[in-house]
């Protein structure tokens, strides 16, 4: 298992290094130590391989991430997993803004807390986050999953697109265009599944969430191209 | 962007290095504004004193206006281009108009406790020329700035000080700026600069001159100022944070049961005694913090 102290190698070179990794490598699990707060950590790796970083860590931390899985092992700054393809980021910690903004792809999983503009723009990623989420959470979300344990900040939602909203705790506001809407059997089964693969096995009850989505009358959303998002 | 760095210590072990902890905070933040820096310390006071902090060029003759000032200047400290002198409180209004008559020196700001300095120039190196390191006290701000509103001067860069021992720094940018200047103007606040943070200062300053507690000086703020901001604010004896409410600007506090500490990143943050057990979080928008020394 390599391992990278970053109080003795730069950033740049570790993230070349795990940009350089080929898909076939057998350097699969990835120890990083002395994070101190850095920007960038492990953004951009396009491979199937494990990183581990024991502290907090800066902004953008596993950024674009293709395939990869990266656990940070405390807090991660401003736009952790942003503009994620595919793969999982597990923050132990609390999230800072902009968690998973833009996010097309993947899974991230939030121990603690995320604050503002949790899932701005998500197109497509999967976020759990275990603790609350700051205001202008989703703000124009187009596709893919907010799951909230705890409660929400002011205008959740707002202008949100097609992704879904599941929030446990308080909403404090929704945002413009953004409506509480039934849970049916398929939206209960659609979050059983996010919770069980964030490691919630069972210990959640789905029905205690509420559903959160756009009520389609501030965009020119046509029920035939629903299937796009 | 810009930087703002804070540190109240709650273990009196630690004054003697308070500084040393600013200094390093500063020179993580440089990245973050490489223009100019400042920094305020709060340090011991002499009873029935008062101290000023004034600011000249380089090549100003501090010497003959120490000989002008004569017995009032009961002691004096050199920091490069800035001079901390002490005076009776009696005496400080004759102290105040005397160099206010100077030319070519300024008063940064002064009180009971508060030493203030500026400049213009990357942030490590002017905590070096200072000799920050080696300054001691309960709680310090700092700042780094790149400057989006006014000019790269000495003038515009922070903390502003507006009142005695009140200073003030600032990340973002006020859009009212100039109509809370004319309103603080017509009630008697005079102002060294069109810097939007000034304005800031000047707010808190009324508002506490008019009996509020800097707590509801924070909360009449949020009410006073439209734009982005983070502020870290200093008194004689308190310490606060405020953010705008829709956060714009970011932030992170850390805790121990030695010190409290503001960092615009948590880079600033790591090397702090025990920052490994610190508790870390996010100050939360539109809510004041604010921690005393009783």
């Amino acid at each position: 298992m390599p391992t990278v102290d970053l109080a003795l190698a730069s950033l740049r070179e570790l993230n070349a290094t795990l940009h350089r990794l080929s898909a076939t490598t057998n350097e699969t699990h990835w120890h990083i130590l002395n994070p101190r707060g850095q920007h960038s950590i492990a953004a951009g790796v396009d491979a199937s391989i494990l990183v581990e970083v024991d502290g907090h860590v800066g902004y953008y931390c596993a950024g674009m991430n293709k395939r990869a899985r990266v656990i940070v092992h405390g807090n991660a700054g401003q736009g952790v997993a942003e503009n994620m393809m595919s793969g999982r980021v597990h923050v132990e910690g609390d999230a800072s803004q902009a968690a998973g903004a833009s996010g097309c792809g993947g899974l991230l999983v939030i121990d603690g807390n995320a604050s503002a503009r949790c899932g701005i723009s998500m197109k497509g990623i999967d976020i759990v986050v275990k603790g609350s989420v700051g205001h202008l959470s989703a703000f124009m979300a187009q596709a893919g999953n907010l799951v909230v344990l705890g409660d929400a900040g002011d205008a959740l939602g707002d202008s949100i697109y097609e992704a879904h909203l599941y929030v446990r705790g308080a909403v404090k506001s929704l945002g413009a265009d953004c409506v509480e809407k039934p849970m049916r059997d398929d939206h209960k089964a659609e979050l059983r599944n996010l919770l069980d693969t964030a490691g919630l096995n069972g210990s959640v009850d789905v029905g205690e969430f509420r559903r959160y989505g756009s009520a389609r009358k501030l965009y020119h959303f046509h029920i035939d191209n629903v299937g796009s998002y | 962007m810009c930087g703002i760095a804070g540190i109240f210590l709650k273990d009196r072990e630690l004054e003697p290095k308070l500084g040393q902890l600013l200094a390093g905070m500063l020179g993580t933040l440089s990245d973050r504004g490489p223009d100019s820096a400042g920094f305020a310390v709060y340090g011991d006071a002499t009873s029935d004193h008062r101290k000023l902090t004034l600011r000249a060029p380089a090549d100003f003759d501090f010497d003959k206006l120490l000989s002008t000032l004569g017995s009032a200047v009961s002691a004096h400290q050199r920091h490069d281009t800035h001079l901390v002198i002490t005076v009776p409180a009696a005496r400080e209004r004759a102290v105040v108009a005397a160099i206010e008559n100077a030319k070519g020196v300024k008063i940064v700001g002064g009180g009971r406790r508060m030493d203030i300095f500026k400049e213009v120039g990357r942030p490590d190196k002017v905590a070096a020329r200072f000799e920050l390191d080696r300054m001691s006290g309960t709680h310090a701000i700092g700042h780094t700035r790149m400057a989006t509103e006014s000019a790269v001067t000495t003038e515009g860069a922070h903390p502003f000080s507006t009142g005695p021992d009140q200073c003030l720094v600032h990340n973002g940018s006020l859009s009212n700026h100039n109509a809370v200047r004319r309103e603080l103007a017509r009630e008697g606040l005079r102002f060294e600069t069109d810097n939007d943070s000034e304005v800031a200062a000047g707010f808190l300053t009324w508002k506490m001159k008019n009996g509020a507690s800097l707590q509801q000086a924070m909360e009449a703020s949020l009410e006073a100022l439209d734009g982005f901001y983070t502020f870290v604010i200093g008194t004689e004896s308190g310490f606060g944070v405020l953010r705008d409410p829709i956060a714009c600007k970011p932030a992170v506090m850390a805790e121990t049961d030695r010190w409290v500490a503001f960092g615009t990143e948590y880079r600033a943050l790591v090397d702090l005694p025990g920052i490994e057990n610190a508790s870390v979080w996010e100050p939360e928008p539109a809510k004041p913090y604010l921690w005393e020394r009783h």
